[in-house]
């Protein structure tokens, strides 16, 4: 693209990290470029701020919270986390248990589908193909938001209000994993490939679990923290299908903290603090799948 | 705020449109038809009997959705001595949100058989057919309450949506010591309230008296009811919105000139900015309800002491009536199937000398129950108001002259309209005329747009 662009005068295309020279001159040689930089400087002080007033606030008691410097720590961080822990017998740390049941098992499961359906849509030819995947484009523009109501009247009908699967079952269909699946099974797996299995006599079963999955792993692994991080965070769905706190995840749950009626004050210590622990598993998580995504998209492809 | 659709506008294809059961006899037979009309259509009539067969089979248990903390302790106490009938609490987050799902659950038949609810709520539920009517099962419970309580749980019919549980009388909080320092008096009327305000920023420019919090519909609606506004009512089958009514006139004038004139802050209640002024003295009174200390202990520690509670002012000399800010009520959905074991236990919590004691004990409220405002429980001032020992007896004394109120089925609408529209004229010190015109446009055409009918 900046080939078409550059000017035929110029001789090397820019190295990478700086500006193209202008089609006034010659590119100029190695500099800083700025105007990236700041904006680039700017998005993580926007992205980081939050997360840092999180930290510091998670450090203030309920005297100095709102009455201290913005982002000077405080002294109270153990009492919160102790308050937090005390809160109704620790019903926290089993939000924080249905959070990690909920965004695990249902990444999983949304990861597995999104394979097949992508797989399949990708590798094979049928009638009706291209329309199913567009009804399942459509899913993508779809907000969530939206289907929450009518999700909770299908599982009533279903009688399945208020249980585990209620909060799992619409989350294992991701349009956005299924899109996902088939661009990467089409870019990462070559057709020569899947033709060569089944001359080789492998089943279509065997040749998805051993040549296609591994082809497809790190598109696979983006499904699964995209999905992750969706079902962490997700409030609406959990918020209307549940009527028992036992099983709320953290989301709901923190939010029964924050409003407790006009009469009672919002208990911000704990939410806070509560606030902090539910990013560190999303951190931890990201840390350790990092690795996966170092695999090239194009790791095994035969040679063309 | 989370995205759910308000409640106002809940996606159901199916709706009951009614208005409040009436006090003319036409209207009250009337309502009861589309009770019954309701009843066979939620299919209630057959649950009905499998009350009394569950009843005499074996233990019943309840599920109630509360958001109170500490319920579940008091549930705990009734769950002792009950076996029969053994409640679970169900801990919510209170709100819009949580009567948007109130509505699907009931509408859906997977509600709870309890739910606490505030009482400008209350219309809303009602009118999507989500509360039982227990007046039957609640004979004689009516005396209990201060009259302008009852009525807002029953919309001044024989119909009982609710039982009253807590209740936000409003009162005029100040600092006492800066109100010396500065010679003020404790203002008796609005006039006199509005010469204080004066008087302090010629003393002080940098402090005001309060603030004009825009944020705080619930707020305004009080003090509207105070001087005597009737925001909602009915006749016939016809709904009139009264927000610009000649009381809310006279309450708007007032803010809005004191706020023109820069007498008093115009910045929201509620923020950091907020609990630093209540905390530093910047601020030097604040109207608030009986709940105040709660919210004082955590927004201004510093002041605890300092504080103290007078009734609100009038707007004639002379004059005793307050508004109310909150409160909450306990009610029966029309989902359960235990209608008379659910009213059995919400007359317990709501009026049993024990259960209030906990409630206040547990959950912090300030109980409905006129007999429990001067009960042992609240013997003792709250420790920010330590200074003030006999402020639960003089609370209990504003509390009697509560103006009734009158809430209509989208409430939440008119406080959405009041945000935007009081907001923006309060940062523009521009004086609220215009603002509660459109506060009174939006609400009257969202209960068009509803589906109800309007009285021009």
């Amino acid at each position: 693209m900046t080939g078409l662009a550059s000017p035929p005068r110029r001789a090397t295309a820019p190295a990478a990290g700086t500006t193209p020279g202008t089609s006034q001159g010659p590119p100029r040689p190695r500099r800083t470029a700025l105007l990236p930089t700041a904006a680039l400087v700017l998005g993580a002080l926007y992205c980081l701020l939050p997360v840092a007033w999180v930290v510091v606030a998670a450090t203030k008691s309920g005297q100095d919270l709102f009455s201290t410097f913005t982002f000077l720590p405080g002294d109270g961080f153990a009492d919160n986390l102790a308050d937090l822990d005390a809160y109704r017998e620790g019903i926290y740390w089993r939000w924080m248990a249905n959070s990690v049941f909920y965004a695990g098992l249902g990444a999983v499961l949304s990861t597995v589908v999104s394979a097949f359906a992508g797989y399949a849509f990708a590798m094979y030819r049928f009638r009706g193909r291209e329309a199913f995947f567009n009804v399942i484009l459509t899913g993508v523009l779809m907000p969530p938001v939206i289907l929450a109501i009518p999700q909770y009247l299908l599982m009533a009908e279903a009688d399945l209000t208020d249980t585990y699967a209620s909060v799992l079952l619409p989350l294992i269909l991701s349009p956005y994993g299924v899109y996902l699946g088939r661009i990467y099974a089409e870019a990462a797996i070559p057709m020569e490939l899947v033709e060569a299995g089944r001359m080789d006599g492998a089943g279509e079963w065997r040749i998805f679990v051993r040549i296609a999955v591994p082809m497809m792993s790190p598109g696979l692994v983006t499904v699964f923290l995209f999905q992750f991080v969706a079902i962490w965070n997700n409030f609406l769905l959990p918020f209307i299908m549940l009527g028992d706190d036992e099983k709320f995840p953290m989301t709901v749950g923190l939010f029964t903290l924050l409003k407790q009626g006009a009469s009672q004050p919002s208990l911000y210590t704990l939410v806070i603090a509560g606030a902090l622990l539910a990013v560190l598993p999303l951190i931890a998580l990201f840390l350790v799948i990092q690795r996966f995504w170092s695999l090239d998209l194009l790791s095994g492809a035969v040679k063309s | 705020m989370t995205g759910l659709p308000a409640y106002g506008e809940a996606p159901f294809s199916v709706r009951e449109k009614h208005p409040m059961p009436h006090i003319t006899r036409r209207g009250l037979a009337a309502a009861t038809a589309v009770l019954l009309g309701a009843t066979a259509l939620t299919a209630c009539g057959s649950a009905d009997s499998g009350d009394k067969a569950g009843a005499e089979s074996g233990p019943v248990s309840l599920t109630y959705w509360a958001w109170a903390p500490g319920m579940d302790k008091v549930a705990a106490l009734w769950n002792a001595e009950h076996p029969d009938i053994q409640v679970t609490v169900q801990k919510q987050a209170s709100g819009d949100d949580l009567v948007t799902k109130i509505i699907t659950a009931t509408k859906a038949h997977k509600g709870p058989d309890l739910v606490q609810a505030e009482y400008q709520a209350l219309p809303t539920l009602v009118s999507n057919d989500s509360l039982a009517d227990i007046a039957s099962e609640v004979p004689g419970v009516k005396d209990e309450f201060a009259s302008g309580i009852w009525q807002q749980t029953t919309f001044g019919g024989e119909a009982v949506y609710a039982l009253p549980q807590d209740s936000g009388p409003l009162m005029f909080f100040y600092r006492e010591d800066l109100f010396e320092q500065y010679g003020l008096t404790v203002p008796t009327t609005w006039d006199e309230f509005a010469a204080t305000a004066r008087t302090l920023k010629k003393k002080a420019p940098g402090k005001s008296l309060t603030t004009f919090s825009a944020n705080d519909s619930g707020l305004f609606a009080g003090l509207s009811q105070q001087a005597g506004a009737k925001w909602w009512s009915f006749e016939g089958d016809t709904w009139k919105v009264g927000i610009d009514d000649t009381a809310t006139k006279k309450v708007t004038d007032f803010w809005g000139g004191l706020v023109a004139e820069g007498a008093i802050d115009n910045q929201p209640m509620y923020t950091p900015a907020w609990n630093k002024a209540m905390n530093t003295g910047e601020q030097l009174a604040w109207v608030s309800a009986v709940w105040a200390p709660g919210t004082l202990t955590t927004a201004a520690p510093d002041g605890k002491g300092k504080w103290a509670m007078a009734p609100l002012p009038q707007w004639t000399k002379g004059e005793n009536a307050t508004g109310s800010w909150g409160g909450s009520s306990t009610a029966v959905t029309s989902d359960s199937k235990h209608k008379a074991a659910a009213a059995k236990f919400a007359v317990w919590l709501n009026t049993d000398p024990k259960a209030l004691a906990a409630l206040v004990k547990e959950s912090g409220i300030y109980p409905a129950a006129t007999a429990a405002q001067t009960s042992g429980a609240l013997a003792k001032a709250p420790d920010y108001f330590a200074n003030q020992p006999d402020f639960y007896t003089r609370a209990a004394e504003i509390a009697k002259t509560t103006a009734p109120a009158a809430w209509g089925p989208n409430v939440n609408v008119a406080y959405t309209a009041f945000k935007d529209e009081f907001g923006k004229a309060a940062k523009a010190k521009s004086g609220f005329d215009t603002a509660l015109t459109a506060l009174q446009n939006a609400t009257v055409a969202d209960l068009k747009k509803q589906g109800f009918e309007v009285a021009p």
